[in-house]
């Protein structure tokens, strides 16, 4: 398996050579190399995948760890060190084959959607970056390596989402996404720093003494590290520079903010999940509730968004949430008793991509053609994109969990894991469940039935898009048609050992009740031309309805804690201080020796008689003084 | 070999004084820095080979020459892996900022020679071992940048010249105090610092007295909350070059000589009283970072965030462990070099706009697309992306920060930590001001992107800073053995 570091190095040279020999190219030829490795990295991602599960299993029965490559790249100090490597285990193959699948289909649906930006050029080194990086995330042979490319990550995508760079609001939401992910990524390196204190080392399987002589550490260290995955994968209330996200290229939502690095927080945990099984699962417990939360509230925002990319921006921050809950509802690493959770989030990860990155194309498609984001420029586009149209809806379907799409496998466990753990949590999932359901065909029909902007189609008609672009669509909504059917638990299992997946009848007759329930009252609402439903709802529950569609506030509150209290009333102050008190005092310092020498320098004056004075009047008052004292 | 150091730029004064145009003045900066950066590779080539072939003494190529015998004050120098990093960054910094400056009118042989001065300070002070020398370089090096901001400065540069002067001459006379009370405190018998620190023989009454007027004194110069004040005006004066040495060179003859002098000769007051430094360090870090989130002068900007930055050195060595030392020299190093691209950078922009106010800039990635992305790479420098030489430097100081167990220690280190996300705060904030958006000032959309000679020093120190972010590895072996040394005794 040594050729896997080419899954690194190929994207790095890519990224080398696009960003300083880019601008002498065309942007076509600089898009064709960046493709055609990509191209490259795929196959050896697959050829990879392919090796690696058909080695099969090793004597005890779990899939052997790899790791081809690992060096040390900074010593700490003793046995800490942090080394840089590959390492190959069913969920790093399983991640090896996401990225480089959706990656590649965004570099080649940006050759259309991209065409003629001014920047294609550092549009695809950003991309070759930002692949590498995910790559090295996931392949990661301890947690520092993993904080490495964490970061790496997080500054690509924030190059990326920056890259209409003259536009005030992606500037803004860069610099955002940037900082929320970087507050909480303070807590996953204080999480490191305790944990490799420890523990004595940064791997991820300590041995089971320094364990037990870690004792308390490692659940504080597991829970801060779960800070930055929550920052990482928009978890509440860290979820809050995900829509903002939005401002970057389409493509680059549905590979990053979508399929990918969004999700790297739910690869942190299911990385650690041994520790957290083992160790702290309590501490898992919690990041349940925390990801349950989420996807409730996503959920909800998501049923008043008018961008349609907002809209699968929460719809996203409410996927992760199931499945972190799907993590958190572990209560054992038996796959049989109480450990179903960890495939079916996996699962859930790996058909959440595709039919997210989908649904993010086929939005990017559809804003290509009307050239806005919002919903009331759209409607009745069925009829001029047909083949986009088709593919939303496989999408829109497997988000919502209908057989035999995909999502409903995936989303199948996830209730079945919940209901094992607790009915509530069971029976709150399903609700959410519900909820998309009847979010993502609101969307469907606000985009391509229901109200027709026609004097805006007759002014610049709707246009199907170019093969580029809808290439990726068919090929994403064939994996999303055929997902559901691979036997997902052969390969990924929370113990390593084979799990036959099987469909639980009652969880499975309820999800799709729900499910369609929920695109019954979607159809009920939106379908039609006039929605009196709809406006009413909006009408009767005004205040609710404001409040979401300003997302609760919470944007608010950090506007607020950054504006009013950070900059306000702790750097403005600081830098007064600095300026007047500081270095007032020291200018008074100089102040005074200047004053007290302008003071005496009178006694300096030239003149004989004023000295005469001085000397004799001194003399006279030594004198008195002696004779006084004796 | 040690001596070429502060030699080379001795001889290049020569040269610019015999030289008739600034055509041969530049000439001979070019020759000269050009001598000096290739000596300082060999230097490291040779210094890692000695290593490799199994030399254990802590300092190499000693040499000592008897200058004042009834002080016993020699002419001393030696290398080990600290200095030698320090010299190879000195070197770095003065062939960058000679080309930085490459196209400067105003009485161009006068500043070279002055610029010139001081280089022979720092390198001179990098490689002294006895402390009257070391002092006496460390005063060459401050001297002319009194002239150099207060002839080829900007703004208030007289005001700032003074300050700064003042207040490092302030620093200064602790220091000759505290250095006297070592070497009296010693028994007045070497002024050596490898015999000073092999008596080991000051009383610890007299330690608790000279610790902190070292500290302080080296602490002026590192930029050590509250003494840092000369640092923003100063810099905002300094022409790019001078700032480009002061921020990546000087600052560091603190650190420096807080750790060699203070910690090294002082080790049981250095115990006793750290904590009271710790906090000033800490309060530092937070600080600079704060103050500079809110600034609008972009030298300003540096200037507090050079507070942070170097407030982190002296953190770092104050946590008196091998690893958070040998972060602390990283961070050095990755300061000098990455501020030092700062302000070439920012002189650059300066030349062409004429303005450093963040509120007046904006757009310029358009504009001036090579000095924009190599902010862009300064500024993630900076805030510490891996792969660059801040991440590397940052990583390490925390590690080894987390190494003390105890409470106090654990929680400054934390709150140390969370300067990671304010530094994150104000490079974004100025990177998205004046280098995103659109060019709002008709006058600055006819301006041109660098030159081949500006080029060249920000590529070079792009290359440096890229290098040391990774392949760590070298440059931390190289140092580790030293550092180590140091502590033991620190510890001992």
């Amino acid at each position: 398996m040594d050729f896997t570091i080419l899954i690194l190095l190929l994207p790095l040279a890519g990224f080398l050579f696009l960003g300083l020999a880019g601008m002498k190219l065309r942007p076509r030829t600089a898009g064709a190399v960046g493709t055609t490795l990509m191209g490259v990295v795929t196959l050896l991602c697959y050829w990879t995948a392919f090796t690696y599960f058909s080695a099969g299993r090793d004597a005890s029965g779990v899939f052997p760890t790899l790791m081809p490559w690992n060096t040390v790249w900074l010593p700490i100090s003793g046995d800490l060190h942090i080394d840089l490597g590959i390492l190959l285990d069913p969920i790093s193959v399983m991640m090896l084959v996401v990225i480089s699948t959706v990656s590649l289909m965004v570099h080649i649906y940006s050759f259309g959607y991209m065409k003629g930006e001014r920047g294609f050029q550092r549009y695809y080194a950003f991309l070759s970056l930002f692949t590498m990086s995910m790559m090295g995330l996931v392949v990661a042979t301890n947690i520092f390596q993993m904080y490495l490319f964490w970061e790496l990550v997080g500054v690509s995508s924030y190059l990326l989402i920056g890259f209409y760079y003259t536009k005030p609001a992606a500037i803004a939401a860069s610099k955002k996404a940037f900082i929320v992910t970087r507050f909480a990524d303070l807590g996953f390196l204080i999480g490191i720093l305790v944990y490799g204190y420890y523990t004595g080392s940064f791997t991820f399987t300590p041995g089971a003494t320094t364990l037990a002589a870690a004792g308390g550490m490692i659940p504080l260290a597991l829970g801060l590290m779960f800070v930055g995955g929550a920052g990482k994968s928009a978890m509440f209330p860290l979820h809050i520079w995900l829509p903002d996200a939005m401002e970057g290229p389409t493509p680059v939502s549905a590979l990053i903010h979508a399929a990918t690095m969004v999700v790297a927080g739910v690869y942190l945990v299911a990385r650690m999940f041994p520790l957290f099984i083992g160790c702290a699962p309590e501490v898992l417990h919690v990041t349940a509730y925390v990801g349950a939360f989420t996807a409730l509230y996503a959920a909800v925002v998501a049923c008043v968004q008018s961008d349609i990319k907002r809209v699968l921006a929460f719809s996203t921050i409410s996927q992760i949430g199931f499945m972190i809950v799907a993590l958190g509802v572990c209560t054992s690493d038996d796959p049989h008793a109480g450990g179903l959770g960890y495939m079916a989030s996996m699962f859930h990860l790996f058909t959440h991509a595709m039919f997210k990155a989908l649904l993010f194309l086929g939005a990017g498609a559809i804003i290509h053609a009307v050239h806005s984001n919002e919903m009331s420029t759209m409607g009745g586009l069925r009829r001029y994109m047909p083949l986009t149209h088709v593919t939303f809806l496989v999408a829109c379907l497997a988000i919502s969990g209908i057989w035999p799409f995909s999502g409903f496998f995936s989303k199948d466990e996830i209730l079945t894991a919940c209901f094992a753990f607790s009915p509530v949590m069971g029976w709150v999932m399903t609700a959410i469940a519900g909820l998309t359901a009847f979010y993502m065909f609101r969307l469907y029909y606000g985009i391509f039935w229901g109200r027709e902007n026609r004097e805006l189609h007759a002014e610049h008609r709707p246009h199907e898009a170019p093969f580029s672009m809808t290439l990726p669509l068919l090929v994403l909504a064939a994996v999303t048609c055929v997902a559901g059917f691979i036997p997902f638990g052969q390969f990924v299992s929370s113990n390593g050992e084979a799990y036959t997946i099987h469909i639980d009848g009652g969880v499975a007759t309820l999800s799709l009740c729900v499910a369609v329930a929920g695109i019954a009252l979607a159809t009920w609402m939106y379908a039609r031309e006039q929605q009196p439903v709809a406006d009413r709802l909006a009408r009767t529950f005004s205040g609710l309805h404001r409040a979401a569609y300003h997302r609760f506030y919470i944007d608010e509150i950090y506007q607020f804690i950054t504006h009013r209290v950070i900059f306000a009333c702790i750097s403005t102050p600081l830098a007064w201080f600095d300026r007047h008190v500081i270095d007032g005092a020291l200018n008074l310092l100089a102040r005074g020796t200047n004053g007290a020498a302008y003071l005496i320098r009178g006694i300096q004056s030239g003149s004989v008689q004023r000295y005469c004075i001085w000397f004799l009047s001194g003399a006279l008052g030594l004198t008195i003084l002696l004779l006084l004292i004796r | 070999m040690l001596s070429l150091f502060p030699l080379l730029p001795l001889v290049m004064m020569l040269g610019l004084w015999l030289a008739r145009s600034p055509r041969q003045v530049r000439a001979v900066m070019a020759t000269g820095s050009s001598l000096l950066l290739v000596l300082a590779v060999v230097l490291v080539v040779r210094y890692l080979g000695l290593r490799e072939a199994g030399e254990t003494a802590p300092m190499l190529f000693t040499d000592s020459v008897v200058w004042y015998a009834p002080l016993n004050i020699h002419y001393a120098v030696g290398v080990d892996g600290i200095s030698v990093a320090m010299l190879l960054l000195s070197a770095i910094i003065v062939f960058t900022g000679t080309f930085a400056s490459w196209r400067m009118e105003h009485d161009v042989k006068a500043y070279f020679l002055w610029f010139c001065l001081l280089s022979v300070g720092v390198f001179g002070f990098f490689v002294s071992v006895d402390l009257f020398t070391m002092f006496m370089f460390y005063e060459v090096a401050l001297i002319p940048m009194y002239l150099l901001i207060g002839v080829w400065g900007s703004g208030r540069k007289e005001y700032a010249a003074m300050k700064l002067t003042l207040m490092l001459m302030g620093g200064s006379a602790l220091l000759l105090i505290g250095i006297l009370g070592i070497y009296f405190g010693a028994g007045a018998t070497t002024m050596n610092v490898q015999e000073i620190a092999a008596l080991h023989n000051i009383p610890l009454s007299l330690q608790r007295i000279w610790f902190p007027l070292v500290f302080i004194g080296f602490g002026v110069l590192g930029a050590l909350f509250p003494f840092h004040t000369w640092s923003p005006d100063g810099h905002a004066s300094a022409p790019t070059a001078v700032s480009m040495l002061h921020a990546g060179v000087l600052m560091k003859l603190g650190g420096y000589g807080c750790f060699r002098v203070a910690m090294y000769l002082l080790p049981d007051a250095a115990q006793e009283l750290s904590w009271i430094f710790i906090l000033l360090t800490t309060v530092s870090v937070v600080y600079g970072a704060f103050a500079a989130c809110v600034q609008t002068d972009l030298k300003y900007i540096n200037a507090y965030s050079s507070v942070s930055h170097c407030g982190l050195v002296l953190f770092a060595i104050l946590m008196m462990n091998t690893t958070a030392s040998t972060g602390a020299i990283l961070q050095m190093l990755s300061h000098g070099l990455m501020t030092a691209l700062f302000f070439a950078l920012i002189g650059m922009i300066y030349g062409r706009t004429h303005t450093r106010d963040i509120r007046q800039l904006s757009g310029l990635m358009k504009v001036m697309p090579f000095l924009a992305v190599g902010y862009v790479i300064a500024g993630l420098a900076n805030l510490g992306l891996p792969g660059l030489s801040g991440f590397v430097a940052e990583m390490t100081i925390f590690n080894g920060a987390f190494q003390n167990p105890d409470t106090f220690h654990r929680v400054v280190t934390v709150i140390a930590c969370t300067s990671i996300v304010i530094t994150a705060v104000y490079i974004l904030r100025v990177v998205g001001k004046i280098l995103y958006g659109t060019c709002d000032n008709p006058e600055h959309l006819k301006l041109s992107d660098a030159t081949w000679d500006e080029r060249l020093s920000v590529i070079c120190l792009i290359v440096a800073v890229a290098g040391l972010g990774l392949a760590p590895l070298w440059v931390s072996d190289m140092i580790h053995g030293s550092v180590s040394e140091l502590i033991a005794h620190i510890l001992s």
